[in-house]
């Protein structure tokens, strides 16, 4: 119930934000009303054996931004992902989340610390011998969530993400696309403040992946602060959001692209559809915002 | 308690699922319970018999032919006043004959019946209440004087005999069967241990992305780790129930008609078969549950 608190604070802010004309609120206005949702100081990770994961980065996002990370394999994007659900942990300089340092945060807290983050992992991370409709579920269950609320969420979420007529089948049963949607689903079942999606369309097609690029698209016009991390460069630059470039390890650009402005889901889709060349063959599916 | 039940059907869910290797724990179980519930009786029949036999031991003392009723009566009572005897027991010459008979076999017994007159002695049969005292009553019965030759308590005891030598031999095999049985023991318990665990451990190491999956969604260690506890619970509680269902078949078909004809099969009953189950059962429990908790450490840590 809290989160969703927070969610709706959240799209406060994102609207006031947006009648103010700004692109990206400035730092100091920011600060007055809430930490950026995600800020990284200087930080450095080291694995072991002496591989380093990102060197020296900064950076901050602010509440309801979408924004990309790219750059090739083994640039340090995943360490990123890593180092925001504290998977790994910092060598040296600060990891904050929504303002709080989450290098402080002890070993018990951290699944406390994950379920206020929803993750979409490439490979969709599903539980294979669970349906569509416990998967979702079991995000709600790890929070303990009553029994009445998951029985109404998980069937809405699934509405949302166009599963509806799935809700029963297993993740081998369904196509890649479909399989990352239950993952989405899962991710924001419990509405976190911040969603983090790694290589979402690592493993699906155009087509597919324009679905899934509209799915959380739709998402972050709820408030929610969207981070993708791929290396597919056409979408990027279609999509028109800001990007965040990693070369070994290294922040080498962070730019808004020019051009950013909102626009619905729909729009968003049929102009992404045109610049990709790719016909729009009624995949819009659900409602539109 | 609604989290209890998601608990208890997520355990019931992931053994409905692995079916093979559930049944290959249950049935490791089974196998080591069973083995367990025949060697505790066995092992507490070869303590119960050691004690038997030391109870047994006692003195008798043998009184010279022409010792009066009056000199024995007297002499009892000197040998009950003494440190360290429950009691002595008077056995005339004609309480001798039978005692004896019932020792020998048939054959003899008839050339018993052949002597003219009775050969025996009476005697005291002298019980202790401790077997190590044997000695320091024996030397009170029968002193020894300076030149070294025994000097008895009464002129009428002819000879003192102990039945020590007997019992240390007895004493002796028992021990030595007793520690065999517990090597054996032993090693069952660490091997089936050992096999227990990597059972348990296979089952879980095939579920290991789950586990992974799990805590990437920011489910705590106890959230994950309870459903397979309850699972090794349920697993240890299932082959337990089995392997004492089997053992009391066994009792029941082989050892108890056994009992009834055999005095000595009926000694190896010294454990109760109540108590017996109630420890089997548990120590499975225990086991298996840990042998999950234990295992899972490993996909927990990070």
């Amino acid at each position: 119930m809290n989160l969703i608190g927070t969610r709706r604070r959240n799209r406060a802010t994102h609207e006031r934000r947006r009648a103010a004309g700004h692109e990206r609120a400035p730092a100091e206005r920011n600060e007055e009303i809430r930490p950026p949702i995600v800020e990284l100081r200087d930080a450095t990770v080291v694995y072991p054996g002496g591989h380093v994961g990102i060197e020296r980065v900064s950076l901050s996002i602010d509440r309801g931004e979408f924004a990309f990370v790219v750059g090739p394999t083994g640039c340090g994007k995943s360490t990123l992902i890593k180092t925001l659900i504290r998977e790994v942990d910092v060598a040296s300089g600060r990891v904050l989340i929504a303002g709080r340092d989450i290098d402080n945060i002890a070993m018990a807290k951290v699944p406390l610390l994950r379920r206020r983050i929803g993750t979409v992992f490439q490979d969709f991370k599903l539980l294979p011998n669970r349906t569509v409709y416990d998967n979702v579920a079991y995000a709600l269950q790890v929070i303990g969530a009553p029994r009445s609320e998951i029985r109404t969420q998980v069937p809405e979420i699934l509405r949302l993400v166009g599963l509806q007529a799935k809700i029963h089948n297993y993740p081998d049963q369904l196509s890649g696309g479909e399989q990352q949607r239950v993952s989405i689903a899962r991710a924001f079942v419990n509405h976190p403040p911040l969603l983090l999606a790694d290589e979402p369309t690592g493993n699906l097609d155009p087509e597919t992946s324009i679905g899934i690029m509209q799915l959380l698209y739709r998402i972050n016009r709820t408030g929610t602060t969207v981070l993708v991390v791929t290396h597919d460069h056409s979408m990027v630059d279609k999509m028109r959001r800001r990007v965040i470039a990693f070369e070994e390890g290294r922040l080498v650009r962070d730019e808004a692209t020019s051009g950013y402005h909102d626009e619905s889901t729909t729009e968003f889709a049929v102009r992404v559809r045109a610049e990709m060349g790719v016909g729009d063959e009624g995949h819009t599916n659900g409602d539109t915002h | 308690m609604g989290r209890v039940t998601f608990f208890v059907s997520e355990a019931i869910r992931a053994l409905r699922r692995s079916a093979a290797p559930s049944i290959a724990a249950v049935v490791t179980i089974l196998v080591t319970t069973m083995l367990l519930g025949v060697l505790i009786p066995v092992l507490r029949a070869s303590e119960g018999k050691t004690t038997d036999v030391r109870d047994q031991i006692g003195l008798r003392v043998f009184l010279s032919k022409d010792a009066t009723k009056a000199e024995s009566d007297r002499l009892g009572e000197e040998i009950e006043a003494l440190a360290h005897v429950t009691s002595a027991k008077y056995i005339s010459e004609d309480d001798a004959v039978p005692l004896l008979k019932d020792r020998l076999d048939s054959e003899l017994n008839r050339e018993l019946d052949l002597l003219e007159r009775n050969p025996l002695p009476a005697s005291f049969e002298v019980n202790l209440d401790d077997p190590d005292n044997v000695g320091s009553v024996q030397a009170a019965l029968q002193p020894s004087d300076a030149s070294g030759a025994p000097k008895p308590l009464s002129p009428i005891i002819d000879d003192v005999s102990d039945s020590r030598q007997e019992a240390r031999k007895i004493t002796e095999v028992t021990g030595a069967v007793k520690i065999v049985l517990i090597v054996i023991a032993a090693l069952l318990a660490i091997a089936s241990l050992l096999l227990v665990a990597n059972t348990i451990r296979l089952s879980i190491y095939a579920r290991r992305r789950e586990v992974e999956v799990m805590r990437l969604v920011g489910a705590t260690n106890w959230f994950i780790r309870w459903p397979f506890m309850i699972e090794g619970v349920l697993v240890g509680l299932f082959g337990a129930t089995l392997a004492v269902g089997i053992l009391w078949l066994g009792k029941v078909t082989i050892v108890d008609p056994l009992a009834e004809s055999f005095a000595l099969v009926d000694n190896f009953s010294t454990v109760g078969f109540a108590p017996l189950v109630i420890v089997l059962i548990s120590a499975a429990v225990v086991v298996s549950a840990m042998g999950s908790g234990i295992t899972l450490r490993r996909f927990l840590r990070v």
